[in-house]
């Protein structure tokens, strides 16, 4: 019944929210935006981003409440955000980019901006190129008319006196005008902007600073090892401390419980048992991904272990519940296809989670999945070092030793009559 | 305290007293006392749902009893020690299918604190003992059922325990296994194990026990060796067994004339002469009753069972 009417709904509901229009569809972009030219055409460019319903434009680190909580971004500190997987994209508007902002063509010599990605969002890059070209029409009017009176002069052989006059007239009107902000940022309507930098009038150069190493591929190859690794370690666990259930069947564990050993060490016992077996089963997946897709596995070792490890302990001690909560292995069965096809869902194992709106992406974050594949993505796409991995072995070690608990709780009824 | 009496104390390997263990309003164990001495097989008979389950599982230590006691050699019963002094078979085949009989023999040596020479000398001894040396590296489930029971008697004999409960470890074993059985079990008591016995094969209780408890309803309603049941429950007294052709009513009606009683339709009753069968089937004849079978027989266990509890012991 569950499996028939249950899960198919819940699928639905999940993959409703994810890409429903209902939701207001594309999540934000969380753009950090480092501005070393400080010029009014720079400011400009910012104020227009920070207008855009689909990013969230930071200068400087702020907390979840949006407080801000540190100086202004540099180049270098920005990347280091967007490496600690912070932001995905950030932006480094040059100095110099006000004296020459734009350009009509790629040989122009306009300004360069630089925007540092993470590979591991394809998407974001582009959805900020795109809206870099819209904000550049609608935010500096006049550094486009200066840039079109530049190509008139060059190649229609320039004003009269007179005409030139007018112009430099009409330019500083619309100066004042954005000055006043009664044109230029965010006046402009919507339009879904250039998706290739060398093909806009500003010009930008997108540069991966996490998953650089390795190709895009490679970095997929990683990601999912992870994501399809935890969803069957999950089924691993659970259909291996199913083993209770079916001691319990049999009078095997009533049996074992009247020798020295006790409840606790039993289930101590096979804790520790299904954690290796589920580590063994995460060190097969990633072998085969080195061994078949070249993954750059043993450079990642040491990251590899410690999430291994942690993800396969709170994996083993999520079956240790479920097998403890049910009655029968046919129970255990439907109960752990409905509850692990549910967190893989919501969890990143079958959709990355960054592409998730906001609100399943927190939601996400009650699941196993979505702390094991990003602590994997820390030590696979970002190269951070071991110590990085702390929030992702906290929690998961955390919800293990929770689970366990409750599941030892769930077990005393195995105990006396 | 006398010498005597101090001695008896301290052979008691197993005793019960007062237990008293209730689920809900059903009362399982009814202030049950009983007591095993080192050596001694003691025979736990009782119709289905009489409490001899719950009353084993409280021997190992696995019920929380309202109250009384158990004790394991002096030890409460579910203590460590008690535990360790304790062997139990339980009815279903309580062994690990997919490993070899060693393998399992060693889980079961590992859970009771065996390790290094002294597991495998217990493994060598019980291997021996339930005679599966031959079939040590074989898969469980592989064994024929037989084979199987021996196995799930001899896990419970890793930790040669001083006393052992048997709950009814002949069921579904061919006549040659259930000898080879009997012999493992003699051996044991006469090595000073303290042992008790449920079955629902009177053959096996008589062959193999000292002395017999019968529980009913959560009680002990009859406990003593078989000359002794039998003598408390028939005297010298022989038992009439006769089947009718007839109305219930009436049968039971002439049962009753002659303080005999109808148990699955038999007439049964107890007669000190022989004389005494002829006026009993006039008496049938003029109620109009038509008579298909007598026998006339020495009372025995069965008849004890029968007698006390109304129901065959495989019923």
């Amino acid at each position: 019944m569950v499996l028939s009417f249950v899960l198919p709904l819940a699928f639905f509901t999940i993959f409703a929210v994810i890409f429903g229009k209902e939701n207001n569809s594309t999540p934000k972009v969380t753009l950090i935006v480092v501005d070393q030219d400080k010029s009014e055409a720079s400011e400009n460019l910012v104020k227009a981003l920070d207008e855009e319903d689909s990013l969230w434009v930071h200068l400087s680190p702020v907390t979840d409440k949006g407080v801000r909580s540190g100086p202004d971004y540099t180049a270098a500190t920005a990347e280091a955000a967007v490496k600690a997987g912070d932001a995905p994209v950030a932006l480094i508007i040059p100095a110099g980019f006000g004296q020459h902002p734009i350009a009509f063509g790629p040989d122009a010599g306009g300004s360069t901006l630089e925007l540092l990605n993470d590979q591991s969002d394809s998407i974001a890059p582009q959805i900020v190129v795109g809206l870099l070209q819209k904000a550049a029409m609608t935010s500096m009017p006049s550094a486009m008319a200066d840039e079109g009176m530049k190509y008139a002069e060059q190649y229609m052989g320039g004003f009269t006196p007179a005409q030139k006059a007018k112009v430099d007239g009409e330019l500083d009107a619309l100066r004042k005008l954005e000055a006043d902000g009664k044109v230029g940022a965010g006046s402009g309507s919507s339009g879904s902007g250039s998706d290739s930098a060398s093909a806009g009038i500003l010009a930008v150069n997108v540069r991966a600073v996490v998953g650089k190493s390795a190709g895009q591929n490679k970095n997929m190859i990683s990601f999912y090892a992870a994501a399809i690794g935890v969803m069957f370690l999950l089924f691993t666990a659970s259909g291996s401390a199913g083993a209770l259930l079916d001691e319990a069947e049999s009078g095997t564990l009533e049996r074992v419980l009247s020798t020295r050993v006790t409840m606790t060490k039993l289930m101590a016992g096979k804790l520790v048992f299904n954690t290796l077996l589920a580590f063994v089963q995460l060190v097969a997946m990633f072998l085969w991904g080195w061994a078949a897709f070249k993954l750059d596995f043993f450079s990642h070792l040491p990251g590899f272990v410690v999430m291994g490890l942690c993800t396969a302990f709170a994996v083993a001690a999520f079956g240790m519940l479920l097998a403890s909560a049910c009655q029968t292995r046919a129970q255990l069965g439907a109960l752990s296809t409905l509850v692990i096809l549910i967190m893989s869902s919501i969890g990143g194992s079958m959709f990355p989670r960054f592409l998730m709106p906001e609100s399943m992406q927190r939601a996400g974050l009650l699941t196993i999945n979505a702390w094991a594949i990003d602590g994997f993505t820390k030590v696979f796409w970002r190269d951070l070092p071991v110590t990085a991995l702390w929030p992702q072995v906290s929690v998961l070690v955390g919800i293990g030793a929770v689970l366990f608990v409750v599941a030892r709780r769930i077990a005393r009824r195995w105990e006396y009559a | 305290m006398t010498a005597s009496t101090q001695k008896a104390e301290t052979s008691t390997a197993l005793e019960v007293d007062g237990l008293l263990k209730r689920f809900g309003d059903l009362t399982a164990v009814d202030k049950v006392s009983l007591k095993v001495r080192a050596g001694e097989c003691l025979g736990l008979l009782g119709p289905n749902g009489a409490g001899k389950s719950t009353l084993i599982r409280a021997m190992v230590g696995r019920v929380i009893q309202d109250s009384g006691r158990v004790m394991v050699m002096g030890r409460a019963a579910g203590s460590t020690e008690a535990r360790m002094a304790l062997g139990w078979v339980p009815q279903e085949l309580s062994i690990y299918p997919r490993i070899s009989c060693r393998e399992n023999l060693g889980s079961f040596g590992r859970y009771y604190g065996l390790k290094g020479q002294a597991l495998k000398e217990a493994i060598a001894w019980c291997l021996h003992w339930a005679a599966l040396e031959e079939k040590q590296n074989d898969v469980a489930r592989t064994l024929s059922g037989g084979m199987k029971r021996r196995l799930n008697m001899a896990a419970g004999m890793m930790h040669r325990p001083k006393v052992v409960l048997f709950d009814e470890p002949t069921v579904g074993v061919d006549p040659q296994s259930r000898n080879r059985i009997f012999e493992m079990i003699e051996a044991l008591r006469d090595a000073g194990t303290a042992i008790v016995y449920t079955t629902h094969y009177m053959e096996e209780a008589e062959r193999l026990c000292d002395r017999i408890a019968i529980i009913d309803h959560g009680k002990i309603i009859a406990e003593g060796t078989k000359e002794e049941l039998v003598e408390g429950t028939f005297g010298r007294r022989s038992q009439v067994l006769a089947r009718f052709a007839g109305g219930k009513d009436e049968i039971e009606a002439w049962a009753k004339r002659h303080g005999g009683r109808v148990t699955q339709e038999t007439a049964e009753f107890t007669i000190e002469q022989a004389g005494e069968i002829a006026p009993l089937l006039d008496d049938a004849t003029k109620a109009g009753l038509e008579l298909l079978d007598l026998s006339l027989r020495r009372p025995n266990l069965e008849s004890v069972f029968l007698h006390l509890t109304g129901r065959e012991l495989r019923d």
